[in-house]
């Protein structure tokens, strides 16, 4: 789960982490006030959860109150494009309102779990900044890493070492030392999957702070964090990913005019890769579950015809425990009660009484298009797509 | 033969007076496993269907001799299931459970260390050795004894190509389902280890999905280390980076563990990576020359 600066730099607050001084607001009157407080200087920071924002224009600095509730203006309400949003942007809901900072350097400093290693690890740069990734691309000795015993948490002489490695001294680098101790236990704490300062800040009179942050959560441990699970931000996720959540199933939405709809998240992608190799491009990941109940299929259907982007449909169901022919049953239930399916909907059922499930498609009164195994049915489903279109 | 499960395994299923524990403890016993015990805190002295349910794993190990167990328990206690078990002296524990939060799996792991047990999963189909037993929510009918070893991170994915397997005539000497999440018990080298110590295994199918780097340090080893026919598939060509594509391991951060670097890597340690994957049995029967 993610969350925003603004939340990001609440929770780390809590564990230490020093921030440039501000509020969150959502109308441009009271970004002017704030500003005002702040001595009439300050930053307006778009907040949505993609990363590029100042490159996209969603951060700007402000010399007085009244230009800064002009900038607020303009980014209110804007769909902001960055490089992690897709063409169409994300609607600005709220600006995180910040004094002005003098830089002296920009640092980077995240941790997140290294799978290899199978431990968290600190990363830290001293070239911070907008382009850490192509840094890192670049130059992988520029980064430095540090793995942590999660059981231990990070142990003071890592956390200077990591300060002294940044080339940090006296006062600068004991603060942040500081810091990286304190976004150590903030990931620890919380069940973060990423905890991301960038850049990390080193102003003109040796102090450190985060001018930026980012928090990720494992979504399978929020059932311990009731305070995180209250930041999420429904209004930053696709309305139809949020309504499949409700029914858990997976659902992406892609870019793609093939509708998908699978059993198990490794057969779905497999299946988007056969549809990719016959020549369509798929719409979806969805993920029904590896049982592909009645109800599923009908929700997961639902779902994807509310999709106007999808031409044709693809049902690929591997009936393992679940028997395939309660399967078809359950497909032929699900679509004779929707009314108008336009779209054509091609079905590849495999696995136990598979003869019987074919034959319960075939005699339904919905027009399914039958296919044999999955070149067949990507093939199927490619040539109905470009029928339909 | 087969490598960690046959006729000889005593199970005993973490979970059983749950809906799908039940379920699946009584499937496996259907095709065959000796399933000997269950456990659930409170219950012990009840019974399943003819299977004794006890306190705890180390009283049903002390009555029963059970040395592997299955867990079906929920994802906030199943990590405490896992340390119980291998503190009870149960040499491997498959955990079906899925939403295993990652902090737990690390506590696991470092748990794991003091003990010789060996974990398959969390959020996995389980393992299979087919005639001899099955542990895990798999068809156990899709399967045929033989000799193609099988290794995967995908569940339905991993039935399709038993499937296209088994519709060729290809047999197989066991299946193991290593789960979708980041911090798997069991990784592709440690069974393709124990693969290759198995006379009866000839041959072995990985199937890889997008994220991580599993794959590709598979692809060293097998390149160093193992001369029979390998056979792979990468899930996830087509999703794009940085989204979760329903196993949490399945997704591409950094533009690191694209099913690009995965496929190259294995091509060039010699396994025939198939195409599409409606194609994995084929290949395989093609590298076995039938």
């Amino acid at each position: 789960m993610k969350i925003h600066e603004y939340q990001a730099k609440e929770v780390l607050r809590r564990y230490g982490v020093k921030t440039p001084t501000g509020r969150v607001a959502d109308n441009p009157a009271e970004v002017g006030e704030i500003c005002s407080e702040l001595g009439g200087r300050c930053v307006v920071k778009a907040q949505i959860h993609a990363g590029g924002r100042g490159k996209g224009g969603g951060v700007k600095l402000a010399n007085s109150a009244a230009e800064a509730q002009e900038l607020a203006e303009q980014i209110l309400g804007m769909q902001l494009v960055t490089p992690q949003t897709g063409p169409e942007g994300k609607r600005v809901e709220k600006v995180l309102v910040e004094e002005a900072v003098d830089i002296a350097a920009e640092l980077y400093l995240s941790v997140t779990l290294d799978r290899a290693v199978g431990k968290p690890v600190v990363m830290a740069s001293a070239a911070g900044g907008m382009d850490i990734e192509e840094v890192a691309a670049r130059d992988p000795s520029a980064i430095i890493r540090q793995p942590i015993d999660p059981q231990l948490g990070i142990l003071p002489f890592q956390a200077r070492s990591i300060a002294d490695r940044l080339g940090l001294r006296e006062k600068t680098a004991r603060q942040a030392a500081k810091l990286v101790a304190a976004l150590v236990a903030a990931y620890l704490d919380t069940d973060a999957s990423l905890a991301e300062i960038n850049p990390l800040l080193v102003t003109g009179d040796g102090e450190v702070m985060a001018l930026d942050a980012k928090m990720n959560f494992d979504g399978n441990a929020l059932f311990r964090h009731p305070d995180i699970r209250q930041m999420r931000d429904l209004s930053e996720e696709d309305p139809l990913e949020v309504e499949a959540g409700e029914f858990d199933l997976n659902y992406i939405k892609l870019d793609g005019e093939i509708g998908c709809m699978v059993n198990g998240a490794g057969l779905a992608m497999a299946t988007m890769d056969i549809i990719k190799l016959y020549g369509g491009e798929p719409a979806n990941f969805l993920d029904v579950g590896g049982s592909a109940s009645q109800e599923a299929v009908q929700n997961a259907f639902r779902i994807l015809i509310s999709d106007s982007t999808v031409k044709a449909v693809l049902i690929n169901i591997f009936g393992g425990i679940a028997r395939t022919d309660r399967i078809a049953g359950g497909v032929v239930a699900a679509l004779e009660e929707l009314d108008g399916v336009n779209p054509p909907v091609v079905v590849r059922l495999e696995g136990t009484n598979v003869e019987r499930g074919r034959q319960i498609l075939e005699e339904a009164d919905f027009d399914f298009i039958v296919a044999n195994e999955m070149a067949d049915a990507a093939e199927k489903v490619v040539a109905a797509a470009r029928g339909a279109a | 033969m087969a490598i960690w499960v046959d006729s000889d395994t005593r199970l005993v299923v973490q979970g059983i007076t749950g809906k799908e524990g039940q379920f699946h403890a009584l499937g496996c016993r259907d095709y065959g496993t000796q399933v000997v015990a269950g456990v659930t805190p409170g219950k012990g002295g009840q019974s399943v269907e003819g299977i004794p349910v006890f306190d705890s794993v180390d009283a049903a190990r002390q009555e029963t001799g059970c040395n592997v167990s299955m867990i079906f328990v929920p994802p906030p206690f199943a990590a405490d299931a896992i340390m119980e078990a291998a503190a009870a002296g149960i040499e491997l524990v498959v955990c079906i459970t899925e939403g295993v939060p990652v902090a737990d799996m690390l506590e696991v792991r470092s748990f794991l260390r003091d003990h010789p047990t060996r974990l398959i999963g969390p959020n996995c189909p389980g393992i299979i050795s087919p005639g001899m037993a099955k542990i895990g929510i798999m068809p156990g009918h899709i399967h045929a004894p033989g000799s193609v070893g099988v290794i995967s991170r995908s569940g339905t994915l991993t039935y399709e190509a038993v499937w296209q397997l088994t519709s060729l005539g290809l047999g197989q000497s066991t299946c193991i389902g290593i789960g979708g999440d980041p911090l798997p018990g069991t990784n592709f080298i440690d069974a393709l280890q124990a693969f290759a110590e198995d006379a009866a295994t000839k041959a072995v199918v990985l199937i890889g999905e997008i994220g991580g780097s599993d794959e590709e340090e598979a692809a060293a080893w097998i390149e160093a280390n193992y001369s029979r026919p390998v056979v792979g598939f990468i899930a996830g060509r087509t999703a794009p980076p940085g989204r979760r594509m329903g196993h949490a391991g399945a997704i591409i951060a950094g533009g690191k563990g694209t099913a690009k670097e995965k496929i190259e890597a294995l091509s060039a340690a010699g396994v025939v990576v198939a195409e599409s994957p409606a194609d994995i049995g084929s290949a395989m029967a093609r590298a076995l020359g039938k």
